[in-house]
């Protein structure tokens, strides 16, 4: 446990300062369109690039995490909640690798 | 009768529920994830209860799995992290007048993508009662699902905690991917972030790139090719 807290104390102190501060020391609005438009890209391109390529080894081998990636691509194109692409992504994978074991 | 009523606490619990029951089920995967990496509960359960935040979290548990630099983690959660800067800043312009500094600092801890879209699409100045109720259920919720992800996951066998090793990027896909089919513009960022995201892995043994700071290179990058090619109007933010 004690080599996490570290960690945990970075993170909270990042996280804290990061919606304390402007809140505070602010008065006036960010006016300038680059940086707001780069303020609101950073989470797609943290997305992004969290997502690939670790989804191709998430669950240890290929075969089931590029099925189940697939399968997970399709239900967020439809639109399903988060619960559901990420159980279904689960099960797929599962149940991939049960059938390779089998063949 | 009065007209326009100042936001109180118990409107704010109201505002929250909702929120709340969507938390439980995001933080019940963090917590899941969490205890697959071999992360101890109670770590997670303190993580959600400090941080409050989906992305910066799901970051850090895979910079933590990995041991990586304190420095890593400090930017990655700083990057990550940033847009909560610019609605904290919103925020500032919204808040009833004479809020005072230590009021301030309270109500920042509550600061989420969904806590803030709800305060800020409010008629009235924001006062700190409001916002306290608000963030509340959320709060429970996200730190009580976490710990029950985390606890179901300990009881299941080692393939089964495998397959739930893809439930992470499977959020992740169904964050991103709606609003990237309406949006050409988020498309391509995520496109470019994925696409520099693959070749940094790949040349990884050639290139001794951490993944922390490869996440950050891509992110800054991408963003900034976003900012360059598609800028943003002020109105368009949500």
């Amino acid at each position: 446990m004690s080599a996490y807290i570290p960690y945990m104390i970075i993170m909270a102190a990042t996280t804290y300062l990061i919606r304390m501060l402007p809140i505070t020391c602010f008065q006036k609005e960010i006016k300038n369109t680059w940086i707001q438009s780069f303020l609101y890209y950073v989470p797609y391109a943290v997305l992004g690039a969290m997502t690939f390529p670790a989804i191709f080894t998430s669950t240890g081998s290929l075969l089931p995490s590029l099925t189940a990636a697939f399968l997970a691509c399709i239900l967020s194109y439809k639109e399903k909640s988060l619960l559901v692409v990420a159980g279904s992504a689960c099960i797929c994978a599962y149940l991939t690798n049960l059938l390779l074991m089998l063949i | 009768m009065e007209k326009q009523n100042k936001l109180c606490f118990q409107n704010g619990i109201k505002d929250g529920i909702p929120i709340a029951l969507g938390y439980l089920s995001v933080s019940f995967t963090f917590g899941m994830s969490a205890t697959a990496m071999g992360i101890p509960l109670e770590a997670a359960v303190v993580i959600s209860l400090t941080n409050l935040t989906s992305a910066g979290q799901f970051a850090a548990l895979e910079l933590i799995a990995a041991f990586s630099s304190y420095t890593e983690m400090l930017f990655t959660q700083l990057l990550i992290n940033m847009r909560y800067a610019l609605m904290s800043l919103s925020l500032s312009q919204r808040l009833e007048k004479n809020t005072s500094t230590g009021k301030r600092m309270l109500m920042s801890y509550g600061i989420t993508d969904e806590i803030f879209a709800t305060a800020s699409t409010k008629d009235q100045p924001i006062t700190c009662s409001y916002f306290c109720g608000l963030m509340l259920l959320p709060i429970c919720g996200w730190t009580f699902g976490t710990w029950m992800g985390g606890a179901a996951a300990v009881l299941l066998p080692v393939d089964v905690r495998d397959s739930m090793g893809i439930a992470i990027y499977g959020m992740f896909l169904a964050i991103f991917i709606p609003p990237a089919k309406r949006s050409s513009a988020i498309l391509n960022v995520v496109l470019f972030a994925a696409i520099l995201s693959c070749v940094l892995d790949s040349i990884s043994a050639y290139l001794p790139v951490s993944s922390g700071f490869a996440l950050i290179l891509c992110t800054l990058l991408a963003a900034a090719y976003g900012a360059w090619r598609f800028p943003i109007h002020k109105e368009n933010i949500k």
